[in-house]
């Protein structure tokens, strides 16, 4: 199958580890992946400000990149939430980017659905030996629904030992620009969030978006944690053989190896 | 779905008082005037009655009816017996023995039959002959029957009628005696309000009275009947 | 004169004073996390049904409020045919002005209270308070708070913000100044502070002949008016008294007695967390010898035709204020209900209270942003508001507004960058660059973020960059 790759701005920008994971796996799923130039952001950070237009015309703009795409993968569950369930709220009923939106939107998934529910895999033979716990964010939770499709992927993984973390489906505290208008509050949760991931003895703490693993990878970094946090593609890429495995301590996504520092 | 006012008025002073007063418009057609306004996006067309959705069940709790009720009335702390109909009277003898009670009101519908071997006083209460307010402050207790109950729930529900009579003389005293006849118990809430009459003034009890003001912790007694003890009567074995 | 919320700074400042409160928020944190277990225990034992009442709910609410002129029509007729009268206030003035006409009418000086949003809402007791009337709260956190001369800080649970120690000593210190005095050697146990509370409110429920309430729920086919309430003071107050006087938002309508059937097992599992409250009153109009012998119902409007008139805001009139919302909102968990400078706080309040104050405010602009969008509300609203569509509906609207210029800038900003791939590039790679010269604390808004977080380090080659040279050298 080919697959059209929606990295996300952040991804882009702050976490190319990410996406290349995103490509090794597909591609050792034996699926080509493509990466259309043109795209740049899904409005997400616009639209929950209260900035629609500007949203809507990034809404406009995803659509022309990805409209001959056969399906759209997205390595965050809130970039995917956003353009499956916010951009029908865009446009004006009837308009044209609505109409656009409709047949757009059901080929766009976030990475684990993607792989469980369009490839039908939950062992994509990945090797990973470390214990992990997985934080579902909110978008993936609530809007996306991933239900157990994540956790069905890790626990497929050879040598990952998956933990319970507690208080796992309350928010970690990001919201997008919440965690600079409401920082304190933000703040708070988070430091709860990160509370708990550590409290589960991980080494590692995953998740489908790599801006709550920001935010709470920010956290464990000052508080001096010793636990690191990774996008579960970068978990699912990694494989035995040398070159092609996980992240090395030093390319993990976020607030890296506060342990070594 | 933008572009989402359809008639936002402007400003919110108001006259005070209710009725016309010349050429201002009443409160009423204001209010009414400005509901009209905001619904300019209902199609005139929309029917203005709407078919109820009823697909759940009536009741989700699994095992017999009256199991059911016991264990629910258990859960929230009501005492609870179940008796044969050729008991009732000593059942009632017995609870208001147990709990000391020895002046107790009883609407006129209550069967004097119930009463039969109780040592307590029976004092009479209806709308035409009511005892005040201090009298039912006096008194032991309260025995009744009910109108309704639901089992899924622990609820009773009073309605007025003559065997339980004005709502005050459930409220007031400190101990509930209900006599409950098996027949009365419907499985879950929706029967239950299909049998009930919102014309009659409707008193819903599931348990005694409580409050989970402190730190969401239930505790059992404030205003109400601190005690709440039913009599489920099943037809004699 | 009882306190308000006027002068609590906009939500952030308020916050930030309430999360570095940590008695305020153990209390909170074991509360909402008690109730939040017992409703997930309750609503769990209905199934799948739960949803299918959950959208007969949100429908039957929806049709009201979409025909709310036909069924006020019917509500005042119905109630008027069973002996209750029926009044109309637009705003808050109008309703204490009535309610006040209506008290001194019985030439009362006391009237006791069931706890009622509705005059929380227009500041019923001080209005009263200056006519000459004491209005006495009646529920035992009501009463919490008006003894401790407080503000209320939840819907359901107005004093859930104090433990019971806190509420000892406010029992102790301010009964004797309200009437029957807290019993000597008064303990913090819960059972011995609600005994206190019967004790000091038994005399007054017996003697006082004028009561106040809301109403859960008012059905416009009877005329009925319902209210759900646990400790008993409501039936107190709904059957002692000669005269009852109803203050009811115009949104409180259900068309049908039957719509119960589903209201009856929404509302008291979404709220309290228990199968069925206590107590449910209903009462539908006047019965000769049994209750109040004089009913009124004012129905309030103050600004609810104004959140009606939005056609994706009026989703939040369906609220039946069981605050379900509060209690799962990780926000509220933290920050408390004082936070929200409304008696509606929450996320329902964060959506209420700009629109029925009309966005009048810095406190009212601050409050559709006082959410990370978690959706958790949404997902146990027990109607199915969905409460961050309309929180991001009323940042549309604050940030059409004046101000906010260095969002606006920024968002400009990043909508330039995001323009074209071009730009989006030009810019990666610029800050590719100068990724070294990130400090690890910041200045301004971004300080908010170094505070308490590291950066992520800037990569030397975004993605983007990567995938272009990796196909030059598959090429």
């Amino acid at each position: 199958m080919r697959i059209a790759l929606f990295i996300t701005c952040v991804n882009d920008t702050l976490f190319p580890d990410t996406g290349r994971a995103v490509v090794r796996l597909l591609e050792r799923l034996g699926h080509e992946v493509v990466f259309p130039e043109d795209q740049t952001c899904c409005g997400q950070m616009h639209y929950n400000t209260g900035y629609r237009r500007p949203a809507t015309r990034l809404a406009v703009r995803f659509v022309k990149t990805f409209e001959g795409a056969d399906a759209v993968v997205v390595p965050s569950g809130s970039c995917a939430a956003m353009i499956r369930d916010n951009y029908p709220r865009l446009g004006a009923g009837g308009s044209r980017l609505s109409r656009k939106v409709a047949g757009l939107a059901p080929r766009v998934y976030d990475l684990t659905e993607f792989l469980v529910d369009v490839l039908g895999v939950t062992d994509v033979g990945a090797y990973y030996p470390h214990k992990v716990a997985y934080h579902p964010t909110c978008h993936g939770l609530r809007m996306l629904g991933l239900g157990d499709r994540p956790y069905r992927l890790l626990r497929a993984v050879r040598g990952l030992e998956l933990v319970e973390l507690e208080g796992a489906t309350e928010c970690c505290g990001f919201g997008g620009t919440f965690a600079v208008k409401n920082g304190d509050v933000s703040s708070a949760m988070g430091a709860d969030k990160a509370r708990h991931a550590v409290e589960t003895g991980a080494e590692v703490l995953c998740a489908v978006d790599n801006s709550c693993l920001m935010h709470i990878g920010g956290i464990l970094s000052r508080q001096r944690s010793g636990m690191r946090v990774a996008h579960i593609a970068e978990i699912l890429a990694s494989t035995e053989k040398g070159g092609s495995a996980g992240p090395a301590p030093d390319d993990a996504p976020a607030a890296k190896e506060a342990v070594t520092r | 779905m933008s572009a989402s006012r359809t008639g936002r008025t402007p400003g919110r002073g108001g006259a005070a008082g209710g009725g016309p007063r010349g050429p201002v418009p009443s409160s009423r057609e204001r209010i009414l005037g400005r509901v009209r306004a905001a619904l300019a996006d209902v199609p005139s067309d929309e029917p203005a009655v709407r078919a109820p959705g009823r697909g759940f069940a009536d009741s989700h709790a699994a095992g017999p009816t009256l199991d059911v009720f016991e264990d629910r009335l258990r859960d929230y702390k009501a005492q609870v017996r179940r008796v044969p109909a050729d008991r009732v009277a000593a059942e009632v003898a017995a609870a208001l023995d147990r709990r000391g009670a020895q002046r107790v009101v009883a609407p006129p519908g209550v069967p004097d039959a119930w009463f039969d071997g109780a040592a307590a006083e029976r004092l009479p209460d209806s709308r035409e002959e009511p005892l005040s307010v201090g009298d039912l402050n006096g008194v032991d207790g309260v025995v009744t029957g009910c109108s309704v109950a639901i089992a899924e729930t622990g609820t009773i529900v009073l309605d007025g009628s003559p065997d339980q009579g004005r709502r005050a003389i459930t409220l007031v005293p400190d101990y509930h005696l209900c006599v409950v006849r098996a027949e009365q118990v419907v499985d879950g809430v929706p029967q239950a309000v299909r049998l009930l009459d919102p014309a009659r003034p409707l008193t819903w009890i599931s348990g005694p009275s409580a409050t989970s003001d402190i730190e969401l912790n239930r505790v059992e007694g404030v205003h109400g009947p601190r005690t709440l003890e039913v009599l489920l009567v099943e037809a004699a074995p | 004169m009882s306190a308000t919320f006027l002068g609590i700074p906009p939500f952030p400042e308020a916050a930030r004073a309430a999360v570095d409160d940590s008695r305020t928020r153990h209390n909170l944190r074991r509360a909402t996390h008690t109730i939040r277990d017992k409703r997930a225990s309750v609503v769990g034992e209905l199934n799948d049904d739960w949803q299918l009442l959950r959208a007969e709910g949100a429908a039957v609410k929806e049709h009201t409020l979409r025909h709310l002129d036909r069924y006020l029509e019917q509500l005042e007729e119905s109630v008027t045919r069973a002996g209750g009268r029926v009044h109309w206030a637009a705003d808050a003035e109008e309703a204490n002005a009535i309610v006040t006409r209506l008290v001194k009418a019985t030439g009362e000086t006391d009237v006791v209270k069931v706890k009622s949003m509705a005059t929380q809402e227009i500041e019923l007791n001080n209005a009263l308070a200056e006519a000459g009337i004491t209005a006495y709260e009646t529920d035992l956190a009501e009463l919490i708070v008006q003894l401790g001369d407080d503000l209320p800080s939840h819907i359901l649970v107005p004093a859930i913000h104090l433990g019971r120690a806190q509420i000892r000593e406010i029992f102790l210190d301010q009964m004797a100044e309200w009437g029957t005095p807290a019993p000597p050697g008064l303990t913090d146990d819960p059972r011995a502070l609600a005994e206190a509370a019967r004790l000091h409110l038994r005399e007054r429920f017996l003697r006082t002949r004028t009561a106040i309430s809301g109403a859960n729920f008012a059905v416009a086919d009877s005329g009925t008016l319902v209210v759900l309430e646990s400790e008993g003071n409501g039936r107190m107050c709904l059957t002692l008294p000669q005269t009852l006087i109803s203050v009811v938002g115009i949104e409180k309508i259900v068309p049908t007695w039957s719509d119960l059937e589903v209201f009856m097992q929404l509302l008291p599992r979404s709220s309290t967390g228990e199968r069925m409250n206590p107590y449910t009153s209903t009462w539908t109009g006047v019965t000769p010898g049994d209750g109040p012998q004089e009913f009124h119902l004012v129905l309030l409007d103050n600004g609810r035709t104004d959140v009606l008139a939005d056609t994706v805001g009026r989703q939040a009139l369906r609220c039946i204020r069981c605050s379900a919302c509060l209690n799962t909102c990780p926000v509220y968990e933290r920050t408390g209900g004082h936070a929200y400078g409304s008696v509606y706080p929450g996320p329902i309040g964060a959506i209420l209270t700009p629109q029925l104050r009309g966005m009048s405010s810095a406190v009212d602009e601050a409050l559709p942003y006082a959410s990370s969008l978690c959706g958790a509300c949404y997902e146990v609203c027990p109607v199915a508001i969905d409460i961050p569509e309309v929180l991001v509906h009323l940042r549309e609207e604050v940030s059409a507004g004046r101000g906010h210029l260095g969002e606006k800038a920024l968002m400009a900003g990043a909508e330039a960058v995001f323009s074209s791939s071009r730009a989006l590039g030009a810019a990666q790679r610029a800050a590719g660059l100068g990724r070294n010269l990130v400090p690890g604390h910041l200045p301004g808004t971004a300080g908010e973020w170094t505070d308490t977080r590291d950066v992520p380090d800037v990569p030397a080659e975004s993605f983007r960059s990567w995938w272009n040279k990796r196909g030059k050298g598959q090429r």
